[in-house]
Formats: C-alpha cells, sequence, structure tokens
C-alpha cells in the first residue's frame, strides 16, 4: 500500500511562482481573446502584452528575495531577481517596437504575441532555478517560441536564420543534455548546489568526467550566449530577423544564459578545478578579440552589430571567469546598460528600414554603411543619436557603457587579472575603429540623396519615444551609476555570488 | 563665485546646444560672443586666484558614484589656471580668425563643445572626471578634421582617433590599477587625483603605472615614436583645427606628466629621467631635421611642434622648479606661437589654396604687414630673447642642465636647427623675387585677421619682455609640488636627487 502524498501548501511557495505565471496566463489570455474576437488590431496586442509584462515585473519586485518554492525546483534569489528584471524590462521596451508605421506581416498575428510572452516565461524559467531540467525546459521553451518569432518576419533570409538557428540550438541543447547527465551520474542530483557540494566532497573525481561535463555545458550555454567557437549563427540569424528582433536577441536570451553561467561554472571556479578558468579565460579572450576583428570587416550595419554585440558577450563572460562580487555586480550592470544602448542601436535600424525592393544602394544588405553616408546634412538630430550610440558601444565616457566597462576592468584589475584587462581595454581600442566607421559615414561623407524619408520610413510616435528613451538612459547614465550599482550589488551580496 | 569653474567648464556646452536654434546668419556673431563671455570668465577666475595659495583652489564637489570613489571633483592651482586661460583665449582668437563658410553652424558647436571638453580636462581633480573629458575631446576634433579637412581627411580624423584611444585605454587600466592599490593600503576607494599625490605608492608599482600613463600621455603630446599621427592631423585639419589642436589639445598630453606622472610616481620619474631625455632629444633633433626638408608650410610648423613638445618634456623630467615652471611657460607660449603661425599660415591657404612654399616667394613685398607679424611669430617660435618663446625655452634647458649638460647641449641645438628650418622658410616664401605673377595681387591682412593676430603679437611681446605675472604663480605651485616629491619619495636615491637638482638655485640664492 502506497502511502498518500500529502503536500503541505505552504512548503510549496506558490509565490515564487507568480511572475511566470502572469506572463503565461498573458499569453493564454491574448489566444482566447483571438478567438473570441478576430477584429482586433497589433496596438491592442502590443498594449496588452505591455500590461502583462509590467504587472510581472511588478510580482518580481514584490518578493523577499532568496527562497525556494516548487519542491525546490524553483529558486529565487538576488540574481534571479536581477535576471527577470532585466529580462522583463527589455521585454517591456522591445514589445513597442511594433507598433511601426509600415505593415508588417508578423505582427498582424496574436500568434506573434503569444509566442513572445512564452519565450519570456522560458527565460525567466531559465534565471529562477538551479534546477537543471526546469533550465532545461525553460531554455527549450524560449528557444522554441524565439524559431518561430523569427521565421514570421516572413522574407528569404528570415527562414535561412530560423532553420540555421533551430539546427545549431538543438545540437545546444543535446550538448546541455550531455552535460547534465554527466553531472546527474557523478553526484546523483540535478540540482546545481547540491551536485557542487557532492562534487566537492569527491574532490572533483573523477577530473576528466567533470571537465566533460563542464565542457559540455559551456558548449550548450556558449551558443545561447554566443562565444567563439559558437558564435556562427549569430550574423546571419541577426540580419534574418526584423531589427527589433535581433535587439532583443542581442539582449535577453544572453542575460538568462549569463544566469546559468554563473550557477553553473562558479562554483567551478572558486573551487579551484584545474583548467575551467583557463578553459573560460580563453573562451571570453577569443570572443572579444576575433568578433572584434570580424566585425571591422562587415560592409552591413546589422552585421556589424551582430558581431559587436557577440564581442560584448565575451566582454561580460570574462566577468564570470573572475567571480569575485564585483565581477559579478558589474555583469548585471554591464548588461543593464548595455541593455539601453543597444535597444537605441537597433531601434534606429529598425525606424530606417525600407521594403527590400526599395533598396538603392546595390547591396544585399538592409541597411549598409552607404545608406547613413552624409546623415548630419539632413537629419542632424539622428545623426547625433546615433553617434552616441556607437560612441557607447565602443566605451567613450560619459556614455553609458563606458561606465560599465569602467567597473569590469577594474573588477579584473582588483582580482589580479591585469592582462585580461589590459586585453579589455586593446579590444575596445580595436572596436572603436568599427563604430567610428559608421560615424565617419554619418558625418563625414557627403549624402546619396537629399531624400531624408530613408532613415524614417518606418517611424511611428513610440518608435520616436523609445529611441527618446534609450538616447536619455545613454546619455545621462553618469546620473544612474551610482544608485544602480548599489542595488545590483546589494541583490549579487544577497544571493551569495 | 564658488561655482565658477562648473560654469567655465559647462557654459560652452549649453552655448552649443542652444546653438543649435540660431539662424545662419546670427551665427558668427554668437559664437565670438560666446567665446568672449568664456575668455571673460576665465579672466575672472585669474582675479580671483589666490597666488598665495599654493594648494588647490576654487574647490567643487559633488558625488558620481559613491561606493567606488569616483567624484566630480574640480579645482584649479597655479599650473592649471593658465591652460585654462590659453584654451578660452585661443577658442575666442580662433574663432574670430574663422574664414570658413559651409557648415558653419556644426562647426562651431563642434569647437563649444570642444571648449568645454578643454577646460574640464585641465580643471578636473578627479581621474575618472579627467578620463572623461580627454576622451570626450577626441569626439569634436574628429568631426573638425574628418568634415572640414583637405582631401585625406578621413585618414587622418581617423588615424587620430585611433592613437589617441588606443593610449588612453590602456592608462585607463592604469588608473584602475592605482586605485586598486589605493584601496588596498587604505581601505577606501578613491579616484583623487589630490589623494592619490599624496599617497606614496610602491617602487615596483610606480614603474609600472608610471609606464602606463606614460603611453596614454605620450600618444597625446606626441612623443617619438607615437608621434606620427600629428603631421596628418595637421596636415589635413582646417586652419581652427590645427589652432586649438596645437594650441592646447597637445598641452593635455604635457600637462598628464606634471599632475600625473611626477607627483604621483617620483620615484618611477626618477628613474625613467635618462630613457625619456633621450626620446625627448629624438623628438627635438630628428623632428627638427625632417622639418626643414618639407615643402608644406604647414607641415613644417606641425613637425617643428613635435620638436619643442620634445623640449617641454624635457624640461618637465629636470624634476626642479625651473625645469618645470619654464616648460609649463613653454606650453603656454608654444599654443600662442604655434597657434598663431597656423593661422597665419590659414590666411595664405584662403588666398591661394596651396600651402607649397615653392607657390610663393617675394610675399614681403606684396604683403608687408602679413610678413612683419609671421616675422615676430617665428622669431619667437625659434626663440629669440625678448619674445614669449624664448623665457621658456631657457628655463626648460636651464633645469634640465643640472640634470646633464651633455644632454642640455644636444637639446640646445633645438634653437639653431629651429633657426635653420623656420628661416629657410620664411626665406623660400617671403623673399626674393616674386616668382608666381599670380602672387602680385595678393591682398595683405583683412581687419578680421589683424584683429585675431594682433592680440596675439601683443601677448608674445608682453610676456617676452615680462613674464612674471603669469611665471610667478606657475613656479609657486611647481616649487610646493616639487618639495612634495622629495618628502613623498620612497627611496632615498630619488630624495637626494630630487633635492641635489633643486639645491643649486639654493645656494644661488
Amino acid at each position: 500500500m502506497i502511502n498518500p502524498i500529502s503536500v503541505d501548501m505552504a512548503s510549496l511557495n506558490i509565490a515564487t511562482l507568480a511572475p511566470m505565471s502572469i506572463i503565461i496566463l498573458g499569453a493564454l489570455a491574448i489566444i482566447i481573446i483571438d478567438l473570441i474576437s478576430g477584429k482586433l488590431t497589433k496596438s491592442f496586442y502590443v498594449m496588452i502584452s505591455e500590461l502583462f509584462i509590467l504587472l510581472a515585473l511588478g510580482a518580481v519586485f514584490g518578493f523577499n528575495s532568496n527562497s525556494r518554492g516548487m519542491f525546490d525546483m524553483m529558486l529565487i534569489d538576488g540574481i534571479a531577481m536581477l535576471g527577470q528584471a532585466i529580462i522583463l524590462i527589455a521585454s517591456a521596451l522591445f514589445i513597442p517596437l511594433a507598433l511601426t508605421s509600415k505593415r508588417f506581416h508578423e505582427f498582424s498575428y496574436p500568434e506573434f504575441f503569444a509566442l513572445f510572452l512564452f519565450m519570456i516565461a522560458g527565460f525567466q524559467f531559465m534565471v529562477a532555478s538551479d534546477n537543471l531540467i526546469l533550465i532545461f525546459i525553460g531554455l527549450e521553451t524560449a528557444s522554441l517560441s524565439l524559431y518561430t518569432l523569427i521565421a514570421m518576419h516572413n522574407r528569404d533570409r528570415s527562414f535561412e536564420a530560423a532553420i540555421k538557428y533551430f539546427t545549431m540550438g538543438a545540437m545546444a541543447a543535446g550538448f546541455y543534455v550531455f552535460g547534465a547527465m554527466i553531472f546527474y551520474a557523478l553526484t546523483g542530483s540535478v540540482e546545481i548546489h547540491k551536485i557542487a557540494a557532492s562534487l566537492e566532497l569527491n574532490h572533483f573525481q573523477p577530473i576528466s568526467a567533470v571537465l566533460l561535463a563542464t565542457v559540455f555545458m559551456l558548449g550548450a550555454i556558449g551558443f545561447k550566449i554566443s562565444l567563439v567557437p559558437f558564435q556562427t549563427w549569430v550574423p546571419d540569424v541577426y540580419e534574418g530577423a526584423s531589427a527589433a528582433l535581433a535587439g532583443y536577441m542581442s539582449i535577453v536570451p544572453k542575460i538568462a544564459g549569463f544566469v546559468v553561467a554563473m550557477r553553473l561554472f562558479e562554483f567551478l571556479v572558486h573551487a579551484d578545478v584545474p583548467w575551467v578558468q583557463d578553459m573560460l579565460w580563453w573562451v571570453a579572450v577569443l570572443t572579444m578579440t576575433l568578433t572584434n576583428i570580424m566585425a571591422l570587416v562587415q560592409k552591413g550595419v546589422k552585421r556589424m552589430l551582430a558581431y559587436s554585440s557577440i564581442s560584448h558577450a565575451g566582454f561580460a563572460m570574462s566577468a564570470i571567469l573572475i567571480g569575485t562580487t564585483q565581477a559579478n555586480s558589474s555583469l548585471f550592470f554591464y548588461w543593464i546598460l548595455f541593455t539601453f544602448t543597444n535597444l537605441g542601436a537597433f531601434t534606429m535600424l529598425w525606424v530606417s528600414r525600407h521594403k527590400a525592393k526599395e533598396n538603392k544602394f546595390g547591396s544585399r544588405f538592409d541597411h549598409p554603411y552607404e545608406k547613413f553616408s552624409g546623415m548630419i546634412k539632413i537629419q542632424p538630430v539622428n545623426a547625433v543619436i546615433m553617434a552616441m550610440f556607437m560612441l557607447s558601444l565602443a566605451g567613450v565616457p560619459p556614455f553609458s557603457l563606458f561606465w560599465g566597462k569602467l567597473y569590469l576592468m577594474s573588477s579584473a584589475v582588483n582580482a589580479g587579472f591585469i592582462t585580461l584587462a589590459i586585453i579589455m581595454g586593446i579590444n575596445s581600442a580595436i572596436s572603436v575603429y568599427y563604430y567610428l566607421k559608421l560615424i565617419v559615414y554619418m558625418f563625414l561623407k557627403e549624402p546619396h540623396t537629399n531624400d531624408g524619408t530613408i532613415y524614417m520610413k518606418n517611424a511611428s510616435t513610440t518608435l520616436k519615444t523609445i529611441i527618446g528613451l534609450a538616447a536619455f538612459a545613454t546619455l545621462f547614465a553618469i546620473f544612474t551609476t551610482g544608485p544602480l550599482l548599489e542595488m545590483i550589488t546589494k541583490y549579487v551580496i544577497a544571493s551569495g555570488y | 563665485m564658488e561655482s565658477l569653474l562648473t560654469l567655465l567648464i559647462f557654459f560652452p556646452a549649453v552655448a552649443g546646444i542652444l546653438g543649435f536654434m540660431i539662424e545662419k546668419e546670427n551665427m558668427r556673431a554668437y559664437a565670438i560672443a560666446v567665446a568672449s563671455i568664456e575668455f571673460l570668465l576665465s579672466l575672472l577666475l585669474w582675479v580671483g586666484f589666490d597666488p598665495s595659495n599654493v594648494g588647490y583652489q576654487f574647490r567643487e564637489h559633488a558625488s558620481i558614484i559613491p561606493s567606488f570613489g569616483v567624484n566630480y571633483d574640480l579645482g584649479i592651482d597655479g599650473i592649471s589656471l593658465f591652460l585654462i586661460i590659453l584654451s578660452t583665449f585661443m577658442t575666442l582668437i580662433a574663432l574670430i580668425g574663422l574664414t570658413i563658410k559651409e557648415e558653419y553652424k556644426n562647426l562651431v558647436i563642434s569647437i563649444m563643445f570642444l571648449e568645454m571638453t578643454m577646460v574640464g580636462v585641465f580643471a578636473a581633480l578627479d581621474v575618472i572626471l579627467f578620463y572623461l573629458f580627454w576622451e570626450l575631446s577626441l569626439v569634436p576634433m574628429l568631426y573638425i578634421i574628418g568634415a572640414w579637412g583637405s582631401d585625406r581627411r578621413i585618414y587622418a580624423a581617423i588615424k587620430f582617433f585611433l592613437y589617441t584611444f588606443a593610449g588612453s585605454l590602456i592608462m585607463l587600466v592604469g588608473f584602475l590599477y592605482a586605485a586598486y592599490l589605493y584601496h588596498q593600503a587604505t581601505g577606501v576607494w578613491s579616484f583623487s587625483i589630490e589623494n592619490w599625490q599624496n599617497f606614496a605608492f610602491g617602487y615596483k608599482a610606480q614603474l609600472w603605472l608610471f609606464a602606463a600613463f606614460f603611453i596614454g600621455f605620450a600618444i597625446k603630446v606626441p612623443m617619438f615614436p607615437f608621434h606620427t599621427w600629428l603631421p596628418y592631423a595637421h596636415g589635413q585639419a582646417p586652419t581652427i583645427g590645427s589652432v586649438i589642436l596645437a594650441a592646447v589639445l597637445l598641452k593635455m598630453g604635457s600637462y598628464g606628466f606634471v599632475r600625473f606622472s611626477l607627483p604621483m610616481f617620483p620615484d618611477a620619474s626618477a628613474h625613467f629621467i635618462i630613457p625619456i631625455a633621450i626620446i625627448s632629444l629624438i623628438m627635438i633633433v630628428y623632428t627638427a631635421m625632417v622639418a626643414y626638408a618639407q615643402k608644406d608650410m604647414k607641415q613644417v610648423i606641425a613637425y617643428s611642434s613635435i620638436s619643442h613638445m620634445g623640449v617641454i618634456v624635457l624640461g618637465t623630467f629636470a624634476l626642479n622648479s625651473e625645469g618645470i615652471a619654464g616648460s609649463l611657460f613653454f606650453m603656454l607660449s608654444h599654443g600662442v606661437v604655434s597657434g598663431a603661425l597656423f593661422m597665419l599660415v590659414g590666411v595664405i591657404y584662403d588666398r591661394k589654396h596651396t600651402k607649397m612654399m615653392n607657390e610663393f616667394g617675394g610675399l614681403a613685398s606684396v604683403m608687408p604687414r602679413y610678413a612683419t607679424i609671421f616675422a615676430i611669430m617665428l622669431m619667437s617660435s625659434v626663440g629669440l630673447p625678448l619674445t614669449m618663446g624664448f623665457v621658456g625655452e631657457f628655463l626648460s634647458l636651464l633645469g634640465f642642465y643640472k640634470v646633464s649638460p651633455i644632454l642640455t647641449a644636444i637639446a640646445g641645438t633645438s634653437i639653431i636647427l629651429g633657426a635653420v628650418y623656420m628661416l629657410s622658410l620664411f626665406k623660400k616664401s617671403f623673399f626674393g623675387p616674386i616668382t608666381h605673377e599670380e602672387n602680385k595681387n595678393l591682398k595683405d591682412l583683412t581687419t578680421q585677421e589683424l584683429s585675431a593676430l594682433l592680440p596675439l603679437v601683443a601677448l608674445v611681446i608682453f610676456l617676452g619682455i615680462y613674464p612674471k605675472p603669469v611665471l610667478k604663480p606657475i613656479n609657486d605651485s611647481v616649487e610646493a609640488m616639487v618639495h612634495k616629491m622629495e618628502e613623498k619619495a620612497v627611496l632615498p636615491k630619488t630624495k637626494e636627487f630630487i633635492h641635489k637638482v633643486n639645491s643649486v638655485k639654493k645656494d644661488e640664492k
């Protein structure tokens, strides 16, 4: 006779699920509403998604840190909250980009928004758990939605991008499962904190198995956050996706990946497992350096930004290998600043989006450099704003990303990684060349036509507001760094990293 | 006024933003009005400056990142006061002499933002704030060179940007490491220049930090072998760009040596005297020879700038008050003189659209006023006594004489070589018969050009005869700094050395 299982509701701690539940409910609500009334247009769906995202954001912050729930599947600690906050804020900023003045195929389907919300929930589960299985489910939910969202853009390149992303993603999922399996075989647990405890008990023996599992995991996560050598899909996928979605992909999936990487690799780095730190060091350094060099020769601005975002991921990855509290705080700090700058840069591309057949520049790219040539003489304010985003990405003070780089480099120096700090410095110097290239086209070359509309083809009040917001956050970052950094450090310390 | 420095820094920036709304026809008046107000504000700074106080004055303080020790910290002493005045003065003069017409508005707005960064660099007492203005100064300059320059302007602009940016990132790592060491020793995060100046870094650390800072400053100065961006930048830049680049931007590097390298790392400075002196000598002699070989007037002046910056660095690393004060005075005089020379070349370029010396000849008879002013500036550049150029050059060399008479003797050839290339330039373009027919009808200086150039002439002669009002405050602050260096040096060898190079003067007293 099997004893009846009795579960105390309090021990489930249902509240840990609140933010995700809100998002999932929202997604279901959108599907149901579509069934009832087929006449609603995108502005309704955008705003209803926005509302659910904001509600979830409120639920994230209305929660005391460090609690577990649902049979220890859920773990809401400081970095889970930070991760969720970044995911939700970035989503809230990107979803209004659907409100363009031109009509786009994908936004006419309510399913787009339902999938978008499902994807957000997936990412939330990734950051809010240290259970390898739940992380995997979150990862796959999010990825499958994302593949579909890319394909919905309905251009030749979008299908190519979606298929490419899908096949590569499937391989990464395989890597992940292999890694998790080896960890389970070694320790008999799928929870990261138990894995860590059990491995420590065995002094990380057999070392070859631990390393193999680590390599598989690094491959899987490296694919998600686009680390060298798993970065090859990024430029093609970004090129195929709409600029808005590409910008989104450069931020949200990566922060989810970083949180998982932080949970998974931090204890290995701290335990001085041989090779792990070296491995991460090389991955981080190669990611920033190689992609920086590849970005130099790009002819399309979007591809350049794709490579640049990989390089930034390399920067952030070095925070994980440094592994101090300051480094972990600087990762979140860096990524929040990066969110706003990249939001601005991709939105600038998005507003200048034109139909494929209107391409006057004889180039296969939607946004070749030539398109922006002489922009200062046609649309001075937009050119200055775009230049500001580029300078911020390059790390020129006082724009936002400079402070992120400063703090990250400082954490490297403080932990004794002087060479790494110098490599970061040199990489910033290399990267400034390709960011400058766009500035050179905008400011120093003669305009192609005097027709300013090519830069504003797709503009609407909403998009302009988003650009204004991003520009404001980029320009005045100097005033927000202090409090922001304090808050982040508080959360990171609270969760023990 | 408590907030005078903040006003000085941000007034041009605010004026620049408002400038977007001014109509094109009014822009010239607006530009000159703003630059004049800014110049008057900087004079007010001089009036309010307390010469008996050798420390930092006009202090302002606000937190930026409290947990990380980054502050908005401003203040000036005798060293930075005159560099600020030089910046505002040369900006005003350059704007008066500005003859570019196309995209005039954008140009003026960039100049105003550039002025903000120049004043900011010299007024910042927080390392991060200093770095912020230092880096930001590249952006308007990139635009000025790249948009209004000559044929290869984009190449020159990017080269300028990349060189300086790369150097300063290495410097930034140095800053962070210094902050880390300060934190290790005191438990407090601080990026305050004053705190760092009072903190004794270990000898080993000093050597590394000195090297990291040196790369940043040396590229800006620019020192051999990092000097190759400068001739390009000057050669391609429009007149106003060259004037500001030569007059102010290069001084940021040499100011960095005086503000950072010497007082923070006295032992490393003493340790590296000879290598740096050798680099300076190469700058002085080699670039002077290169200057002689140039066919383009502007390139001659560009290379002469490098040569003179060599003397400035040499004077700074004499580590005594004569040398340092002399080099600071030389920075001012070089700013005024090379700025004036670039403007003069700009004058002839506006008329003939060429800067090649062989296109001219006999200009003295066609343009007598132009030739006279050119001659005065040229003499000052060569270092003729009773001009501003003489005082600084002489003091810098005098200072270094106490370190090494032989090296100083070689450096002294800068005066001779300077005379060679400058006078040959003058001979080729101003004397002799008029070889080109079209040159016979060149117009002499206009009122606009005269009103820009005459104040410079007056200044060069006045400060050549009576440098004391400027030299005295500089010297007081420098003496205090040298005293602190001697006190703070960690090696007895360094203490002895600084004492030795400074003591001869005391015997004479």
